[in-house]
């Protein structure tokens, strides 16, 4: 039982569906009766029109060929609510242990809404403009111009940029996030600033007993030849079940050389579904680096187009999954223009029942000659139980490109293994070593020392549970099936 | 008591029998070189030794240094005090060479119940030991035999040995492939340390690796068992005769 797409529906399914749309429907009634005044007319008609969008389709179903590998039926049958602002208290304890050392500031958001007194905002660097995304809204309501306000509100700039790159007619999540959203961090780095420290974006859910949803909505306009990283982080307090749906804008001017790193670490019932839409000028450097280790079902589409000539993107990721976690990550490089590069590398590690999904999509068009692609994907499987699905997708329509991709599965292999312990590690020591250093790749292609240590930190830490639980596990019977069948080789799909 | 007791020593491979009763003895501060023909089991014989769990002992006992060495899972023999150069040493991205011997050696510490070593006492040790094998310093901050060439690999395996210092050292084939320049480093890695707390057991198929590395005797194991045992002549006289002299040996000796 699905969510079905109205279009071409019986009575029955349509009626099914708007049933199971009726929290969402609810939730956009009261944030219309809450924005209506306080919106401008251009985003109220952004709002209008990505709602209607998502209540005439729906939630996708699998035979949706972007959701194959990924069925949202539990998302499209919990009902989740809205949570109205301050309803749910957190406290700067809870916050304490998700802060990253060395961050420029640190925006909180609380159940989708800006927490000032959790926040960070301290003496911003030179060139750095940062606020709350209604708040910048309210600003430019009430005609305040950058340097005005106390809060360092920018309201300069947003409704060029917002909502014009997320694609809500392709994405269903991309309009529900459009309409639905109510806040989230608006930030402008100016040309030629260099941000040396990166930003700190954490995204809090705090059910406080219920199943809450949220749509926090970022923009990031890089003004030409500015530096900047921005880590998006999304945590939880407690355990409920949350659905998280984000999206992010990132607008690179030209020459600019901007890092985003996501970092998902909530709770194993979370629903968490992002997209970041990467905009591209010409000659802009653009990194996008995807830490999945929390979340029980997640979909992280990673969206650029390189718009101008001499684009790099660079597009970095791991995913950690256990227990029944689902990981889908869904890739679409659009290259537009000529002599631009696109690195994709992802690698994934899946244990028990976990399922990841690589869906890499390039799309290289008539006038993006001499296009220069690469996409690699590769997985480690560490029970006979896991899954990945990795389908690499290129649609060439220039004809001097060179694209490139390809996928691996495998176990830890039972030689490396021995190798080590042959010298002493014990079998956990020697499991954790392999594991790390498949994980650390990453690593290398950050830039960044703070967020890369940021990173790292939690890479070990997910490293470290996941080798614990199996060696309390009932003696990881699957790990000693593949220390002695089909183990080893990494097998090629690509 | 012998540092190494091989006795009546079985063993499998997906079912296959492989070692059909190996007896050896094996003293501190001798050198024994095991010999034969390809499929003898003398890489079977090793890797029992150092407890890869791929074979399957079905009968036999072994002591190392008194204790049961069948009973030890790989980690604990090599804590024991025993080590094997691989045949095929493995590559493993993304892990130093620094790292994993000083993670390597402070298992051991540990297991033996001494202090950890730091970066600061690692690292002359680490340098001098490069030295003996003529290795580049710079292959310390690569990933372990990565990109290594086959000469560098055994090189890197020697190194190993003599940083960890072994009771035991096995040395599986680590003159096959290895030029005579390679091989004259290797040996002279082995010699140096050669010492009356600690033996060596060579695998190998050459006579020519015997001449750099002397040993004190020589076994010849055909199909499974030890057909003959003698002193380092027993190297040359194979070298002339071929091991089908051995083979015939072992033929006539069974029927007694």
């Amino acid at each position: 039982m699905r969510v079905r797409s109205g279009k071409g529906g019986s009575e029955k399914s349509m009626a099914t569906a708007t049933g199971r749309l009726e929290k969402y429907l609810e939730a956009y009634g009261d944030l219309i009766a809450l924005r209506q005044e306080r919106d401008p007319v251009w985003l109220r008609q952004l709002r209008e029109e990505a709602w209607a969008r998502f209540f005439a389709n729906g939630f996708p179903t699998t035979h949706d060929e972007d959701w194959r590998f990924t069925n949202l039926a539990a998302l499209a049958r919990t009902a989740f609510s809205r949570v109205a602002k301050g309803s749910v208290a957190v406290s700067a304890e809870q916050i304490e242990k998700f802060r990253v050392a060395g961050a420029a500031c640190q925006l909180v958001f609380v159940n989708g809404h800006f927490a000032p007194e959790l926040s960070a905002i301290g003496n911003l660097p030179k060139g750095l403009e940062i606020c709350s995304l209604e708040r910048a809204i309210d600003c430019g309501m009430a005609g305040i111009v950058h340097g005005n306000a106390p809060d360092g509100c920018a309201p300069t700039g947003i409704e060029q940029h917002l909502g014009q790159y997320a694609d809500v007619r392709r994405d269903v999540f991309a309009a529900l996030n459009t309409a639905l959203w109510e806040d989230g961090a608006y930030l402008r780095i100016r040309r030629g600033a260099v941000i040396e420290q990166p930003v700190h974006l954490l995204y809090v859910s705090a059910g406080a007993g219920a199943e809450i949803m949220t749509h926090p909505r970022t923009l990031i306009v890089a003004e030409p030849a500015s530096q900047a990283a921005v880590i998006e982080d999304y945590v939880s307090i407690g355990s409920e079940a949350a659905f998280s749906n984000a999206v992010t804008e990132l607008v690179a001017g030209q020459d600019a050389v901007v890092s985003h790193f996501l970092v998902e670490r909530e709770n194993l019932g979370a629903f968490n579904v992002s997209t970041l839409r990467l905009e591209q000028a010409r000659g802009t450097n653009v990194s996008s680096h995807s830490i999945l280790l929390g979340g029980g079902l997640v979909r992280n589409n990673v969206h650029p187009v390189l718009d101008g000539e001499g684009a790099e993107c660079l597009i970095n990721g791991l995913f950690v999954g256990a227990g029944r976690q689902h990981l889908d990550n869904y890739m679409l490089v659009e290259h537009a223009q000529p002599q631009c590069s696109s690195r994709q590398f992802y690698n994934g590690i899946l244990d028990d029942a976990a399922r990841g999904v690589f869906h890499g999509r390039i799309v290289v068009y008539k006038d993006a000659q001499k296009t220069d692609a690469k996409q690699t994907n590769r997985n480690l499987l560490l029970s006979d139980n896991a899954r990945i699905d990795t389908k690499p997708q290129l649609e060439i329509h220039a004809d001097d490109v060179k694209c490139t991709h390809g996928a691996t599965i495998g176990q830890i292999e039972e030689e490396q293994l021995f190798y080590l312990r042959s010298r002493g590690f014990s079998e956990a020591q020697a499991r954790n070593t392999l594991l790390y250093a498949f994980a650390a790749e990453c690593l290398d292609r950050m830039r960044e020392p703070a967020a890369r240590e940021f990173v790292e930190g939690l890479i070990r830490e997910r490293l470290t549970e996941l080798v614990r639980s199996r060696k309390t596990s009932a003696l990881a019977a699957p790990a000693e099936d593949n220390a002695h069948g089909e183990a080893q080789s990494w097998e090629e799909v690509g | 008591m012998a540092l190494l007791e091989i006795e009546d020593l079985h063993a499998t491979v997906d079912g296959h029998e492989i070692l059909k009763g190996v007896n050896l003895a094996v003293n501190a501060g001798e050198v024994h070189s095991i010999m034969g023909p390809n499929g003898s089991g003398k890489s079977t014989l090793a890797a029992v030794l150092a407890r890869r769990e791929t074979y399957q002992v079905t009968g036999g006992r072994v002591l190392f240094d008194g204790k049961d060495l069948l009973e030890m899972k790989p980690e604990d023999a090599a804590c024991e005090g025993l080590f094997l150069a691989f045949q095929y040493p493995v590559e493993i991205p993304g892990i130093g060479n620094a790292y994993f011997l000083r993670s390597a050696m402070n298992a051991i510490r540990k297991y033996r119940g001494q202090d950890e070593l730091d970066a600061m006492d690692f690292l002359p040790f680490y340098k001098e030991r490069l030295k003996l094998l003529e290795m580049d310093e710079k292959l310390m901050n690569r990933s372990v035999n990565e990109g290594f060439s086959g000469g560098e690999k055994k090189r890197n395996e020697i190194l190993q040995m003599a940083m960890l210092e072994p009771k035991l050292a096995i040395l599986d084939e680590t003159d096959s492939g290895l030029d005579i320049d390679a091989m004259r480093i290797v040996a002279r890695g082995v010699n140096a340390m050669r010492s009356p707390d600690r033996a060596f057991l060579v695998i190998t198929h050459y006579q020519r690796l015997l001449d750099y590395i002397v040993p004190d005797f020589v076994h010849v194991l055909v199909d499974g068992k030890i057909a003959r045992s003698g002193g380092p002549e027993l190297a040359l006289e194979l070298e002339e005769k071929g091991y089908g002299f051995a083979e015939a040996d072992a033929a006539q000796a069974l029927p007694a």
